[in-house]
């Protein structure tokens, strides 16, 4: 710079920018470090809500099916059964549903069609939860209690074992039914990454395998789902941690009770976020509120785990990619 | 080797009718799946027309939200209430998000803070909204002491900025470092390049992803039952509750009253217009302005 003549004047210029550049770096890395201390803020802010109850009842929170606000005694064990079980029936469902579209979108689609069948499937994720929530009350439930639930309990409810599951009065409402809603609402999530994953399936393994004379099925199932493995489960964990968390459809059509009379997919039950979407605004302050807290801390962690193990496998899969290209 | 040759031979033809059946079955299943998928689709906006249609009138939008007993009303107030949360979120969330996107694609690529962000983002991106809701609950209304409209715009705002932050960031690494490489022999300082030749560059990529946000948050109802709660009058106080759509579409669903089923129904075709057309019309934009 000394070099210059006229340096006094390139050497302030060359200084505020300096400042501008650390100023402006300082304030992005500042939104970027906020973000990631809001995950921890989360975790922390819910822990000392719910010290309350977390003292009172322990870890026996976890296992004690006694909620009675009345009586101040609370126990997670309901929400947390209707949180799993609906999100298991959801998974049977839209696991081979979404390997379906994949399968159609990737591999049989005719290529003009790809792009709008894609986009309308998407669209299904776009759909706000409380429009399932309404329609899966007002216009599926009636329906499904009417057709399906007698079909069902004619057919798998005569089988041993799994005959309790579909037995009760078909009341439309209850955990199976909000299942099936969670299901159609995460199949655009699970069919979209594994449309995604099949899609860097290179074109050149595909095409030796047909080379040797395999069908269409026989290369999507010993070629491209073995070689995207990963990435498919990563998929399925995704739509698992949006069933988990899912609150206005499940609300509508769980049924709401605290109560678990049988082990039958037809009786109605309350998941973590029905319970949290039901009773919050009602809750006196203190043990009431700090219980319903935990059971939001307790969804948290349940999400954060599957959500964690499914974007790590995702990760992997894009750092192999990486370093095949 | 030579039996198995004698059985290819012999069963040659009703092995490879198999596989061609196995086949024909999978694939039959497999566009079965995108019909079922297509079928639910078109199931739900038939109904939401069907029912929400009726319920469209000009008192939607001039009427308040009717008092409990009384069936004459609108949702005037849950409309402009939905708007003017959602914008103050989006006004609020998008800078913030769109800064940390910057962070991420142009300083911290390879830096722990970059990888670390990066991948808790990825995580509150799919986060249950309604834990988002007892959050703010727990910092902002239980200090307070009281429900209000604010509480709400944080908590839609904290949805707002994960997506924000992802899309820009995509967006941004999508510029070629030829722009960027440019611009700095130019002798421009480095926020001026982010600022003037690659966030601009980008700046298809980081609308749309704005406006997929903002139509993500307008159905957003659980993160609000918590914080904004819904009012039956007409408030623009941001210290008070305020209403909105999607908690006043719960509370009129679940009410016994025909007419104001009848008015969650409209409301509900609102949304979903609204929300359905905000990603339709973010993809059109996208496709027609992107030119990278």
């Amino acid at each position: 710079m000394s070099t210059v003549p006229d340096s006094q004047t390139i050497g302030s210029s060359v200084r505020n920018h300096r400042l501008g550049d650390w100023l402006f770096f300082n304030l992005t890395r500042a939104f970027a470090a906020m973000t990631l201390l809001l995950l921890a803020g989360i975790v922390v802010s819910l822990i000392v809500s719910s010290r309350e109850s977390i003292h009172k009842f322990g870890l026996g929170f976890l296992w004690s099916s006694d909620w009675n606000p009345p009586m101040d005694q609370f126990g997670a064990l309901i929400p947390i059964y209707g949180t799993l079980s609906t999100s298991f029936i959801a998974l049977i469902i839209a696991v081979p549903v979404s390997f379906g579209i994949a399968l159609f979108l990737s591999e049989l689609s005719p290529v003009w069609l790809r792009r709008p069948l894609g986009i309308a499937i998407e669209l299904l994720a776009a759909v706000p939860s409380i429009v399932y929530g309404m329609w899966g009350l007002m216009v599926f439930a009636p329906i499904f209690a009417k057709y399906a639930q007698p079909l069902l309990s004619g057919t798998l409810g005569q089988l041993p074992f799994v005959g309790t599951l579909f037995s009760g009065p078909p009341l439309g409402i209850g955990i199976l039914s909000a299942g099936i809603i969670l299901a159609i609402m995460i199949i655009p999530f699970i069919a979209s990454v594994m449309r995604d994953v099949f899609e860097v399936t290179p074109a050149m393994l595909k095409e030796s395998a047909y080379g040797v004379g395999c069908t269409t099925w026989e290369v999507v199932w010993n070629i491209v789902l073995p070689y995207t493995r990963v990435g498919v489960i990563g998929g399925i964990m995704l739509g698992l941690g949006r069933a988990l968390g899912e609150t206005m459809a499940v609300t509508f059509i769980i049924g709401n009770s605290n109560f678990l009379s049988s082990m039958s997919l037809y009786a109605p039950g309350n998941s973590i976020t029905s319970t949290l979407a039901n009773e919050f605004g009602e809750a006196t302050p203190g043990i009431y509120t700090a219980s319903l807290i935990e059971l939001g801390l307790i969804l948290f962690f349940i999400t954060l785990i599957v959500l964690v193990f499914s974007k790590l496998l995702l990760l992997n899969l894009s750092k192999q990619e990486g370093v095949k290209t | 080797m030579g039996m198995r040759m004698g059985m290819g031979m012999g069963m040659g033809m009703t092995r490879l009718k198999r596989r061609e059946l196995t086949n024909k079955v999978a694939l039959t299943l497999s566009m079965a799946a995108m019909a079922f998928g297509l079928f639910w689709l078109a199931w739900i906006l038939f109904t939401t027309l069907q029912l929400g249609l009726s319920g469209l009138s000009f008192n939607l939008f001039t009427k308040m939200t009717p008092p409990p007993g009384s069936a004459e009303g609108g949702l005037a107030n849950a409309i402009v209430g939905s708007l003017y949360m959602v914008a103050l979120a989006t006004l609020l969330g998008a800078p913030i998000g769109i800064l940390a996107g910057i962070y991420l694609a142009e300083y911290g690529q390879r830096t722990w803070l970059g990888a670390t962000t990066r991948f808790i983002n990825s995580i509150l991106l799919s986060a249950p909204s309604i834990v988002i809701g007892l959050f703010v609950y727990a910092v902002y209304v239980a200090r307070m002491g009281n429900f209000s409209a604010f509480s709400g715009v944080i908590a839609l705002a904290l949805i707002v900025i994960p997506v924000v932050l992802s899309t820009t960031e995509n967006m941004l690494l999508l510029v070629p470092n030829s722009l960027r490489e440019a611009a700095f022999a130019l002798g421009a300082p480095k926020r001026v390049v982010i600022m003037q030749i690659t966030l601009r560059a980008a700046k298809a990529g980081v609308i749309t992803g704005i406006l997929l946000a903002v139509a993500r948050i307008a159905g957003e109802t659980a993160p609000l039952l918590f914080t904004a709660l819904s009012n039956q009058f007409w408030s623009l106080d941001l210290d008070k509750p305020m209403a909105n759509l999607p908690v006043t579409i719960f509370k009129f669903a679940m009410s016994p009253f025909k007419d104001w089923q009848e008015l969650a129904w409209a409301g509900v075709l609102l949304i979903t217009l609204g929300v359905l057309g905000l990603n339709i019309a973010s993809r059109i934009f996208f496709r027609t302005r992107h030119k990278l």
